[in-house]
């Protein structure tokens, strides 16, 4: 048993110390990859953060309900109990048309126009959340409200978040469709770097096979080599990624503080992280596992 | 120990390299086989170490047919089988230890194992000494005692050398037959392809003609 263990680790030191012996073409490839692996890994990173900002918006299911203005305002109240109560809302701020007038007299910059009207045109207002948040559910509370007799008027502003997040899970699948097709593109370029070093040890792999060598013997080189380029492209893109974001940290903050927004790009999580690195040297692993079972068996004794 | 039944050995361009080859060299024994080149020495050898198959007849090697090894099969076959080649396939990239070392690597024994028998073979062709040196820094010579240090290594019960000396000076050559036969002494079974007839004149050991894919001749040894 350790005696294998000691064969892998012969490998494993084999497979770094072949790449460190030619430092310019290793760097291409594992660039290759690491590109190839940054890009969704990076896009991933960047609608996970969508999602935690989208999700803050929770308030942005909030909707307005605006009573006639023949309610009396003891009327609206009683209402605005009597929905607060309802299981699917959450909470029920009342906003009484005196507070609602003076607050548009000081923030509107119409105070001298509201002036010439007669009375107050403000009616009484509620601001409702509902329980949950989920987007079906608003519907459902603001059909409820708007069939009341003393409800003007159910002013949704949920539909954008909506699309929004139907936005967000496209774009989640098409990062989905680009993981699969450039882990797909990683694997290939690995295999074929194999191959060419298939080619180019065959004399190796001949003496390998005549003096005993076994398919899994003559392989796990190649397979340990496959692993080592995976892996450190997956390092690279890792860099690559952390790189992007502190390039894009104060440009982010600078928006997101013109927005009142305490938003900050979030770096790749730990499970993304790990994801990235086993899924590189994984797909090292198994781009080397085609090139080998593929050329190996040409490579015979002559 | 090396058994050979009506074997006939057609390559896919046709051409007819053994044509009904039938000898038996057993346990033990040390035996040249010569003949002029194309005749058929190396296909003899290839058979031997599965390289190729019949394409008729049966070789059986320490007892066992090889017809009845599967490809699967073949590499635990060839790590009790040693064999030199004339173009010593040495591999340039790792020193001569770690040339030496490969077959009992492959085999799975230990570090300590390992060390032990690179160590008792280099000895063994008096080379002890030159283990971390890469093959090309050494004469042709040198090289090919480290092919025949590398298939000593694992302790074969059978080696087999394809024009061993090909390469070689009289003197060098000598010597390296010396050397087969010193391990004959030892017990290994020897079956040794070389067109040089000179060479093995002095030699007291058995010799297989072989003359366009048939055996022309089989002198048994002077002991």
């Amino acid at each position: 048993m350790l005696r294998y263990f000691g064969l892998h680790r012969d490998n494993l030191v084999d497979a770094m110390r072949r790449l460190r012996a030619q430092p310019f073409a290793t760097l291409l490839t594992v660039l290759v990859i690491a590109i190839a692996l940054a890009l969704p890994a990076g896009l991933r990173v960047l609608v996970s953060n969508l999602g935690t900002l989208s999700g803050g918006w929770q308030s942005a299911a909030d909707f307005t309900v605006y009573f006639k203005l023949e309610v009396p305002t003891d009327r609206a109240r009683a209402l605005a109990r009597e929905i607060a109560a309802r299981p699917d809302v959450a909470s029920v701020q009342f906003i009484d048309r005196g507070t609602a007038l003076e607050d548009f007299r000081a923030h509107s910059g119409f105070g001298t126009a509201l002036d010439a009207l007669e009375g107050n045109p403000l009616p009484d207002a509620l601001v409702i959340r509902p329980a949950s948040g989920a987007a079906g559910n608003v519907e459902g509370v603001a059909a409820a409200i708007r069939k009341l007799p003393e409800t003007d008027l159910v002013q949704l502003d949920t539909q954008w978040v909506g699309r929004l997040r139907a936005m967000l899970a496209l774009s989640v699948r098409i990062v989905d469709l680009a993981t699969v097709l450039l882990a797909l593109g990683v694997a290939i370029v690995i295999g074929n770097t194999i191959r060419l070093e298939i080619q180019n040890r065959s004399a190796e792999i001949e003496v390998t096979k005549l003096v005993g060598g076994t398919d899994g013997f003559i392989r796990r080189p190649f397979l340990y080599l496959g692993l080592c380029y995976g892996l450190a492209g997956a390092i690279l893109a890792y860099l690559l990624i952390l790189a992007t974001l502190a390039i894009l940290k104060s440009p982010v903050s600078n928006l997101a503080a013109l927005y009142d927004s305490q938003f900050a790009l979030a770096g790749p999580s730990w499970r993304e992280t790990g994801v990235l690195l086993a899924g590189g040297a994984l797909l090292g692993w198994a781009g080397a596992g085609l090139a080998t079972a593929r050329h190996l068996r040409a490579v015979e004794p002559r | 120990m090396i058994r050979f039944e009506n074997v006939h050995k057609r390559y896919d361009g046709g051409r007819e390299a053994l044509a009904g080859v039938t000898f038996n060299i057993e346990r033990g024994e040390l035996a040249f086989l010569t003949g002029p080149s194309g005749a058929g020495k190396s296909t003899v050898l290839r058979l031997i170490a599965l390289i190729d198959r019949p394409t008729r007849g049966t070789v059986l090697v320490n007892d066992q047919n090889t017809a009845r090894i599967p490809r699967r099969r073949i590499p635990r076959f060839r790590q009790r089988l040693g064999v030199v080649f004339q173009d010593h396939k040495l591999l340039y990239d790792r020193s001569v230890y770690d040339n030496v070392a490969l077959p009992l690597v492959i085999a799975g024994a230990s570090r300590r194992e390992i060390d032990k028998r690179v160590r008792a073979a280099l000895d063994q062709v008096g080379l002890l000494g030159r283990e971390t040196h890469p093959p090309i820094t050494l004469s042709t010579g040198e090289q090919q005692r480290v092919g025949i240090a590398r298939a000593l290594a694992p302790r074969p019960d059978v080696l087999i050398a394809d024009e061993p000396t090909g390469n070689l000076d009289p003197d060098l050559s000598a010597e390296i037959m010396q050397l087969f036969a010193r391990f004959n002494e030892v017990g290994v079974t020897l079956l040794i392809a070389t067109h040089d007839l000179e060479l093995i004149e002095s030699m007291p050991h058995r010799r297989l003609k072989l003359v366009a894919g048939r055996i022309e001749s089989d002198s048994p040894g002077a002991h």
